[in-house]
């Protein structure tokens, strides 16, 4: 195994073969798996069988692929890029224009049921709307002919998983999600967040390298090894919320010190992903390490159900707390502080789950909040 | 003549389509469209001001934070909140960080595909391309075994049959004129580049949690805590973490861009007379250096009207109007009517060909973007126009430095920058000049830790009810692609109009009323073409812009109209 080309590569770019079974263990933390898979990714990430991908990206911003660019073990993730044959994609491929389709065209046909698809951004639901065409042809056509075809799907970001900020409220273009606009696709998968983080696109693809099957989901078709444990959970704030220590004002001693964003409109406790174990460029930092409050940007309609922003938790858009988590409460201390907001996050997680309310259902309830 | 279609252009932001005529080897005619709309501004209104920035910040991931500063600087106008100096400083390292990253990366990953024969550096010769190396930098990785690694590595990857990202490209066209030594050197520091971004970037991490699309910002300030003494706040610990990396981006800017850039543009001097296009330049400046109402900017704003550079005129935001003439939109008061951005309105009207199509109604409309028009006349927004204002001022007097140092290395006028490789060496001149800059911020930061300086936000203006009923304001900002303005009008403490008005609506805009043509347009004709089938240099021209397509799109609603004065603070 130490002579595959892979490994003389990764000599070639000075990665010893120890960095690259380090390498390897860190993504199996990544994925959840026990340490002993890091030698069967070692194996699946030296093959020479590189599967095909093509990226897609409609009504997008770039920041999935920007983030992808940042994935965090660089000299390491590089090779696992070339262990991967990105055959299409728009803001990094040589050719363009016709040349550019005739790519993805062959790749559909020759790697029929074989390529894996990746795709940014939302799609406008109406062909002859205008509002997403890319060599001529409307996004949803090209959605449905390259998801169609594909093995598998991957919804990278929140626009492509839930239909994103194009579909946010009043949703101008009708954008839709990968899913709405393409029912019935083969193997989807939502890497939600936006954007999605790149290691969690990485750690996809190396579970399904290593293990040749997609990973089990959660009800919003998110891998569970991501997305399987609420921020609030794993948070390095968790001790203060407990302790009833809150941030009441930007830059006060509490904020200083690290202490809970719960009041400042913090939206951990009704997000899943793995931000607080994970973090972003690098393991460098995230949002609330950064003393921000946690936007919910892994969530469906985030945009519309997580904001405003600044709103303590049970008063935004998306849930109907009534009364039962009065903010005065907050203001009393310890136990009985921490009793009644682990009590509110639970409402809130159940109502989440069992129930994904319609826009005019939050217009309704908005309106019932107005005096 | 030949009607040539480039779409996808690829390697840029967003959905970008040039459709042009050549005749006798050169662009005669050519028209931008840009192919997609999302109407962010319109799902904005309603919203907490105070949200504003998270939404805005979507326009574009690959400039990330662009549209955050514009949006909390225009709430920050309307409701009177006044950042604290550590959110000034905070910003500047932010704001140049962005840039400089945004530079090398499009550089590198975006545009060198242009300019550089893959497929050439195959054959180069490593110890020739050692020397050519070791000629124009001191970088240490130049030796003959590092370039023979490279050469190998892609050697296999091509072997493998698979070629991914480089498939398909017009590798060995006539107008690629590098020398395969050249191109190898090119490609090792494309493979570097992309390692230097990611480290580079984790002064995002650090100042903002995660990029792209930071989560640090603040309507009145920063949500970093600042305080040398806390372990949860940015502390001498990340004085230190900013230091290095900042030394790693001057190193990275000054010892491989900008040599690169210069090296590369030696070998095709032509291009400084290609693509010039408009000669308008536009710049709101930026980069504030105090906490006054009225702060000096680091990076001058200024009006060029037609290459004079003897005359450089303030910016008056009241001649702004934008066109829709060609645009697919509707104005209630005719098509042929500029409306300045407080009047705009926003009515999406598709009126192109039913998809799938072959040609656009160029006579017709034909984009999604306006034509943003200053004073009647079309303006080039982006690093050269602030390169050039800053080097007709004088100010900052290392921008002045470092364009004429890279002239007199060329052996060219300072005309010559007006023109599509012009556009190029200014962005690379610019991303030294703000990386170098980085160091003074990074030390003013230090400063307010000693003075136990912990002020990050203007607490004072963050309940809404401490807001007027209805106000409006505007923020301004020099992204990486040029100058960007944010209007925002607030009633009852919600968002009552948004708008935008972005670098590459400026730049990329189609014709207007009177049928002049946006920079684009205009900067491509002349552009030769040896094979229409392959019109590699179309790509260098719009390239050169560094078009991002997801900002340029935006819809103008607002309704009162007021002068407002450039601000940057």
């Amino acid at each position: 195994m130490m002579h595959s080309r892979l490994m003389q590569e990764l000599e070639r770019q000075g990665v010893s073969r120890r960095d690259f079974l380090a390498f390897c263990t860190s993504m199996a933390t990544v994925l959840g798996l026990p340490k002993a898979a890091s030698a069967a990714i070692a194996k699946a990430v030296e093959s020479d069988q590189r599967p095909v991908l093509v990226w897609l990206e409609f009504q997008d911003c770039a920041g999935n692929t920007e983030s992808f660019l940042r994935a965090s073990h660089p000299t390491v993730a590089d090779l696992i890029l070339d262990t991967i044959s990105l055959n299409y994609h728009e803001t990094l491929m040589a050719a363009a224009g016709s040349q550019a389709e005739g790519v993805l065209d062959e790749t559909v046909r020759k790697y029929k049921g074989e390529y894996i698809a990746l795709v940014e951004g939302s799609i406008p639901a109406d062909s002859d709307s205008g509002f997403c065409t890319i060599g001529g042809r409307a996004a949803i056509d090209i959605a449905r002919e390259v998801c169609g075809g594909a093995m598998a799907t991957i919804a990278v970001g929140t626009c492509a998983t839930f239909g994103g900020i194009p579909a946010a409220r009043p949703n101008p273009t009708r954008a839709l999600s990968v899913a709405d606009a393409v029912p019935g696709v083969k193997n989807l998968i939502h890497m939600s967040a936006c954007p999605a983080n790149a290691e969690n696109i990485t750690a996809l693809l190396v579970y399904y390298l290593t293990l040749k099957q997609w990973p089990p989901l959660d009800q919003y078709r998110r891998p569970l090894f991501a997305y399987g444990k609420s921020i609030h959970d794993g948070c390095e704030r968790r001790a203060h919320f407990d302790a009833g220590q809150y941030v009441e004002e930007w830059g006060d001693e509490a904020h200083r010190h690290g202490h809970c964003l719960y009041k400042m409109g913090c939206k951990g406790p009704a997000t899943s992903q793995n931000c607080p174990n994970v973090q972003w460029n690098g393991h460098t930092n995230w949002p609330i390490g950064c003393g921000h409050p946690c936007i919910g940007c892994a969530e469906p309609n985030f945009w519309d159900v997580m904001t405003p922003f600044y709103e303590r938790l049970p008063n935004v858009a998306g849930v109907n707390m009534g009364k039962s988590l009065d903010p005065v409460g907050l203001t009393l201390t310890g136990v009985v502080a921490a009793g009644a907001v682990v009590h509110g996050v639970s409402e809130v997680v159940r109502y989440r789950r069992g129930h994904r309310p319609t826009l005019d259902e939050k217009a309704q309830e908005k309106k019932e909040e107005k005096p | 003549m030949t009607h040539v279609v480039v779409d996808p252009i690829t390697r840029i932001e967003g959905h970008l389509r040039i459709e042009a005529e050549v005749e006798g080897g050169q662009v005669t005619q050519a028209w931008s469209s840009c192919t997609m709309f999302r109407g962010i501004e319109l799902i904005l209104e309603g919203r907490d001001p105070r949200d504003a920035w998270a939404f805005a910040q979507r326009i574009c991931g690959v400039c990330t934070t662009v549209h955050a500063i514009a949006s909390i600087r225009a709430v920050e106008h309307a409701i009177g909140a006044t950042p604290p100096p550590n959110a000034r400083v905070l910003r500047n390292l932010i704001i140049a960080a962005q840039n400089v990253q945004d530079h090398v990366v499009h550089f590198y990953h975006l545009q060198a595909l242009d300019w550089v024969d893959v497929v050439s550096a195959l054959s180069a010769d490593p110890a020739k391309t050692a020397s050519l190396a070791q000629s124009i930098s001191d970088w240490p990785l130049s030796s003959a075994k590092y370039f023979a690694g490279v050469r190998e590595r892609v050697k296999a990857f091509v072997e493998r049959g698979q070629l991914g990202i480089f498939a398909n490209a017009y590798w060995g066209h006539s107008a690629y004129r590098l020398p395969p030594e050249a191109n190898l050197m090119a490609l090792a520091h494309y493979l570097e580049a992309l390692e230097w971004q990611r480290r580079f970037i984790k002064i995002h991490a650090i100042l903002g949690g995660k990029n792209p699309h930071l989560q640090s910002f603040l309507v009145g300030g920063m949500a970093t805590p600042v305080d040398p003494d806390a372990q949860s706040s940015l502390n001498l610990g990340t004085i230190a973490a900013l230091r290095s990396l900042v030394a790693d981006g001057v190193d990275f800017v000054t010892r491989v861009y900008v040599p690169d850039v210069l090296a590369i543009a030696s070998f095709y001097k032509e291009w400084f007379s290609i693509g010039p296009g408009i000669r308008n330049y536009l710049v709101y400046g930026d980069f504030p250096l105090d906490d006054s109402s009225h702060p000096e900017l680091y990076i001058p704003s200024g009006i060029i009207h037609d290459q004079n550079l003897s005359q450089i005129d303030s910016v008056d935001q009241s001649k702004i109007d934008e066109y829709v003439t060609h645009s697919w939109y509707d104005y209630s008061v005719g098509d042929d009517k500029g409306l300045n951005p407080f009047q705009g309105e926003t009515r999406p009207h598709y009126t192109g060909p039913k998809p799938p199509y072959e040609r656009l109604h160029v006579d017709q409309k034909y984009s999604w973007l306006k034509s943003p028009r200053y004073d009647g006349a079309p303006m080039q927004v982006g690093p050269l126009a602030r390169m050039l204002v800053a080097y007709a001022l004088g100010r900052p007097s290392r921008a002045k430095e470092l364009i004429d140092k890279a002239l007199a290395q060329l052996n060219a006028p300072p005309s010559a920058l007006q023109s599509t490789l012009g556009r190029i060496a200014a962005r690379a001149i610019e991303a030294q000049v703000l990386v170098e800059s980085m160091g003074l911020w990074v030390e003013a930061l230090a400063e307010n830790m000693g003075r136990r300086d912990y002020r990050i936000q203007d607490t004072s203006r963050w309940d809404p009810s401490t807001w007027p009923e209805e106000c409006s304001g505007a923020g301004f900002h020099e992204a990486p692609r040029g100058s960007l303005g944010h209007w925002v009008h607030i009633r009852n403490g919600k968002i009552a109009k948004y708008q935008c008005v972005v670098p590459s609506t400026w730049n990329a805009g189609p014709r207007d009323a009177q049928g002049q043509p946006g920079p684009y347009e205009a900067s491509l004709v002349g552009t030769p073409v040896a094979k229409p089938e392959q019109p590699l240099e179309i790509l260098r021209t719009v390239h050169s812009f560094d078009p991002c397509m997801a900002c340029g799109v935006h819809v103008v609603d607002a309704r009162k109209r007021e002068i407002v004065r450039v601000r940057a603070a």
